[in-house]
């Protein structure tokens, strides 16, 4: 008699070749979910772990439940730290989990750390145990130096990728490009653009030399121009370069060496750089234009016209980061020319100003949409809009994805009725019923949230600043959004109330921030005593905030964790679930 | 819920969504209403308050009531800082509640008070005063991280009085007073209104506003934390770049510049925007916010306006009278006394900020004044 053949009788190591196709956290998640055994099959084999809230899980869980990594990503602060609302010495330090990887995951091969504080000895540390590192990328971290770099340069053998996106990094003088062995010659991308001090040319250029999988080198401000074409001569295999400083003197030699260089690499695809651009060593690039797919221009300070020009000759452009230099003209070339592009963000040149300083208005994003099919990702920085233009751009675009609009001036309504916007994002969620990501701005009611909670089904992080009413807002939001993860507030007159009603919503989230609104500090309390599972951190730089109870608490960060109370919260930050005094010492 | 309808469609009358009906049982929405009637307040824990809980930092001077606008005092967040600048016309000190450990947020005001829309963008102005709920309702302060701070025009006068300063509260150790005669009640309904207004001094970006001027002095402007919302690591890249195309545009560049401000013995170091200030002064009383004592002496206070190259004696005085002293590093990688150079030129040069003590800071005076001769 045929013995039924049921998955779970499926030998082990089947199971696991099967397992290895699937690549998506979720759907490990889901598979580790079936049954016992293949819980267990599935934590033995997998590959790699991201952590978007390095205080949701301790270090020690982590590598308990899941031995086999080879690949960990971590995210420390929230995402509001970038414009400085979050406090120096809040926490996302990466030292307790990289001395937990060093004992639990003596192979791992990559790190991937964004917002985190990494200081010099995490690096030394990592240099020191991890013998087949490959792959650093810290994203906007800080609180290490070139020293740290040093280290990893002389003690990773097998390094591939060094990538310093925008961290601030401490440059004592010290020449540690220099410290990568000769034997180094594996390294496929190099970012230092961040570095604000100069690196030794020289030392650089070997490295280049010796490292022929070299595809990835953005430079840092202080490599100048005029030795930028000497790089490129040897490194023509490049597919992504950031120059330095695009700017020397105007002379015909530098220029057409420049040129000549451009044209050898015929492999490049994505730009940036241009750092104090002179237009008149911009056409260096035209050669490759036609190739390009990322275009990198939001440092480079030239105005419309140059930008045009550029523009026009990239036919394949897929992603365009640029100033508001490029004006409505300048996009509506865009729209034109680019066919393929997929993502736009716009950034204010002069965010402080009163006036506006370029012709950059509502009507350049509509051109964009109504032009590029393919565009599903914007982040957009002007000074007016109007309902009728996000419901053009809503229709044009439903495959929208991550739409992020910042009109400068908070509370700005509809120029042209003078209304709020709501009609316009709710235009917005309606159509675009794929949306991930949404930032919103302008004079806004309780109402755009009620069409959010509505229609954002698939919303999963949501940037809220000056807007609604009442907590009804906040309750629309929590209420209606399924796919919610991340939500962040400042200034926004939503209280006790919603949060509390939606108490439950927030362990099905990632984080909650809130800062400048109206939630009081009992509430705050309620929460955390009530919600085991959630971390109620009230950020109070003036006190205690119990002292004050009558009044709203100033910051409030909220997150779902299993690990309880995290040990390393500075004075200014209070975890208040605890029945006890607020302040363990 | 009834979906809104959209498209054209305007929909009358509100959703008549109520939070507690529309609450699944899951919620706690149910104890909320019961447990909301006992008395938190009582049961806080006032042990627990402490000046030395709030930080770690040396705790001094707590207890002057000195109002001399001038002097430096030290403001321990967590602790009490008297009463500064009675110069500003707006504020009655009288709703200044001046709790013995805290400072103040006197319990009338709120960190949102309903919204006053500002007064500096005519259109906003005009919006605002179609919505009931936000034209009885009180300009609400928003000063960026680094203090700089600003008057809000009240609900009656649009024109802002005076264009002194006065603490925000956006962190650290704040003093926040309520704005205008009339009530600071925090509205829980209203939202905030973006307090904007540049201080008076820096001339740059001052505008006149389509309406409702603020009196003949240009419409002082604030930055809010956190708004807009551009990371700093391209403020600070901007802010170099507009600085080298300087010649070229002939305006100054605006944008911020972050620079970091350590303090001995203070655990962690703080991010101050150098732009936000004008003057030697007004880093000193955003310093003395952010840790305990320093003083950089009387900076330009005694003198006339703008002077503020330092004298030779009131070097050696500054350094003998205090207990901490400001200093930076300079592009050069030296460690310099502040105030030494003008105010232009120091924040030209100026990389990071460390506030040390007076007797390590001895070495530095010599050297200070000896490149302040060879500047005059």
């Amino acid at each position: 008699m045929l013995k039924k053949m049921s998955y779970s009788s499926l030998p082990e190591d089947v199971l696991e070749h099967v397992f290895s196709f699937v690549q998506s956290d979720k759907d490990r998640n889901v598979i580790s979910l079936v049954c016992k055994s293949w819980y267990e099959i599935e934590r033995w084999c997998r590959r790699r772990i991201f952590v978007g809230n390095c205080y949701a899980v301790s270090p020690r869980m982590a590598i308990r439940r899941f031995p086999e990594v080879r690949s960990v990503e971590l995210k420390g602060k929230p995402h509001f730290a970038d414009f400085n609302l979050v406090p120096e010495g809040w926490g996302g330090y990466v030292y307790p989990w990289i001395r937990a990887m060093a004992g639990g995951y003596p192979w791992l091969e990559e790190l991937k750390l964004k917002r985190m504080v990494v200081t010099d000895e995490s690096l030394e540390l990592i240099a020191k145990s991890l013998k087949n590192f490959k792959v650093l990328v810290l994203s906007s971290c800080e609180g290490f130096s070139t020293h740290g770099l040093a280290a990893i340069a002389a003690d990773c053998k097998n390094l591939k990728e060094l990538d310093l996106w925008e961290s601030d990094v401490e440059d004592p003088s010290g020449n540690w490009l220099s410290k990568f062995p000769d034997t180094c010659t594996s390294l496929v991308s190099l970012n230092i653009a961040c570095l604000g001090s100069e690196v030794s040319f020289s030392a650089l250029e070997r490295l280049v030399v010796r490292c022929p999988n070299l595809r990835t080198l953005r430079l840092n401000r202080a490599v100048p121009l005029e030795k930028l074409a000497h790089l490129l001569r040897q490194a023509p295999q490049l597919v992504e370069l950031g120059t330095g400083t695009y700017s020397a003197d105007l002379r015909p030699d530098i220029f057409s060496n420049l040129a000549g260089a451009f044209s050898g690499c015929k492999e490049l695809k994505s730009l940036s750089g241009f750092w104090d651009v002179v237009p008149a060593y911009l056409p260096a690039v035209y050669s490759v234009c036609s190739g390009l797919t990322t275009l990198n221009l939001s440092y480079a300070t030239i105005q419309s016209p140059d930008l045009i020009k550029l523009v026009s000759q990239c036919p394949k452009l897929q992603c365009l980061w640029v100033l508001d230099y490029i004006e409505d003209s300048g996009l509506e070339a865009l729209a034109a020319t680019c066919k393929d592009l997929r993502e736009l963000r716009v950034f204010p040149s002069e965010p402080f100003g009163d006036e506006p300083n370029v012709s950059l208005t509502e009507q350049g994003l509509v051109l964009v949409s109504e032009g590029c099919p393919k565009l599903e990702s914007v982040l957009y920085f002007c000074r007016r809009m109007s309902n009728d233009a996000l419901v053009t751009i809503a229709k044009n675009r439903p495959s929208m994805i991550r739409f992020r609009l910042c009109i400068i001036d908070p509370q700005t309504p509809d120029y042209l009725t003078l209304e709020p916007l709501d009609v316009g994002f709710g235009a917005i969620v309606q159509h675009c019923k794929d949306l991930r990501r949404l930032s919103l701005s302008g004079l806004l009611t309780d109402r755009v949230f009620e069409y959010i909670g509505t229609y954002a089904k698939k919303l999963e992080m949501l940037s809220v600043a000056f807007a609604g009413e009442s907590d009804l807002g906040l309750h629309h939001v929590l209420s209606g959004c399924d796919s919610l993860r991340k939500l962040e507030i400042m200034d926004c007159p939503f209280g006790d109330k919603a949060l509390l009603a939606n108490a439950a919503k927030l362990e099905t989230m990632r984080s909650l921030w809130m800062s400048s609104c109206s939630v009081s500090f009992e509430a705050c309390k309620l929460l955390g005593q009530k919600m085991p599972r959630l971390n109620v951190e009230v950020i109070d730089e003036s006190g205690p905030p119990d002292s004050r109870p009558e009044l709203p608490v100033k910051k409030l960060y909220i997150y779902r964790t299993v690990t309880g109370r995290r040990i390393d919260m500075p004075g200014f930050v209070w975890n208040v679930g605890e029945d006890s005094a607020l302040r363990l010492s | 819920m009834s979906p809104p309808l959209l498209l054209g469609v305007e929909e009358e009358g509100q959703s008549n969504v109520s939070l507690m009906a529309s609450s699944p049982s899951d919620c706690i929405s149910q104890n909320v209403s019961g447990l909301q009637e006992r008395n938190y307040l009582g049961l806080s824990d006032c042990s627990s308050v402490d000046s030395s809980a709030a930080s770690s930092l040396p705790v001094d001077n707590k207890n002057k009531l000195n109002l001399k606008a001038t002097e430096l005092r030290l403001g321990l967040p967590g602790s009490e800082s008297p009463e500064r600048e009675p110069d500003l016309s707006l504020l009655s000190s009288g709703k200044l509640d001046e709790k013995p450990l805290f400072p103040l947020l006197p319990s009338k005001d709120g960190i949102c008070p309903g919204s006053q829309k500002n007064v500096v963008s005519g259109n906003k102005r005009g919006f605002s005063d179609t919505m009931d709920r936000f034209s009885e309702v009180k300009s609400s302060v928003y000063t960026e991280k680094n203090w700089m701070f600003s008057v809000g025009p009240d609900s009656e006068s649009p024109q802002s009085v005076g264009q002194g300063k006065f603490p925000g509260n956006s962190g650290m150790n704040p003093m926040v007073r309520p704005t205008g005669a009339q009530q600071a009640i925090m509205k829980e309904m209203a939202p905030n209104a973006l307090e904007r207004s540049r201080p008076a001094a820096n001339g740059t970006h001052n505008k006149a506003s389509a309406s409702n001027n603020n009196m003949s002095a240009p419409a002082a402007k604030a930055q809010v934390v956190g708004w807009p919302p551009i990371r700093s690591f391209r403020k600070n890249s901007l802010a170099t770049t507009s600085k080298n195309n300087d010649e070229v545009d002939g305006k100054p560049g605006p944008g911020a510049l972050f620079i970091k401000v350590s303090m001995d013995g203070a655990p962690y170091l703080r991010k101050v925007d150098l732009r936000t200030y004008t003057n030697y002064g007004e880093l000193s009383s955003a310093l003395e916010k952010m840790f305990s004592c320093f003083t950089i002496g009387q900076c330009g206070s005694h003198e006339a306006p703008g002077r503020e190259m330092l004298s030779e004696s009131k070097l050696k005085d500054l350094l003998h009278g205090s207990e901490y002293v400001l200093t930076y590093e300079d592009k050069d990688g030296d460690w310099m006394l502040v105030g030494d150079v003008p105010w232009e030129m120091f924040i030209d040069s100026c990389k990071r900020l460390k506030i040390m003590k007076g007797s390590d800071a001895i070495g530095l005076a010599p050297r200070a004044m000896e490149k302040s001769k060879i500047r005059n």
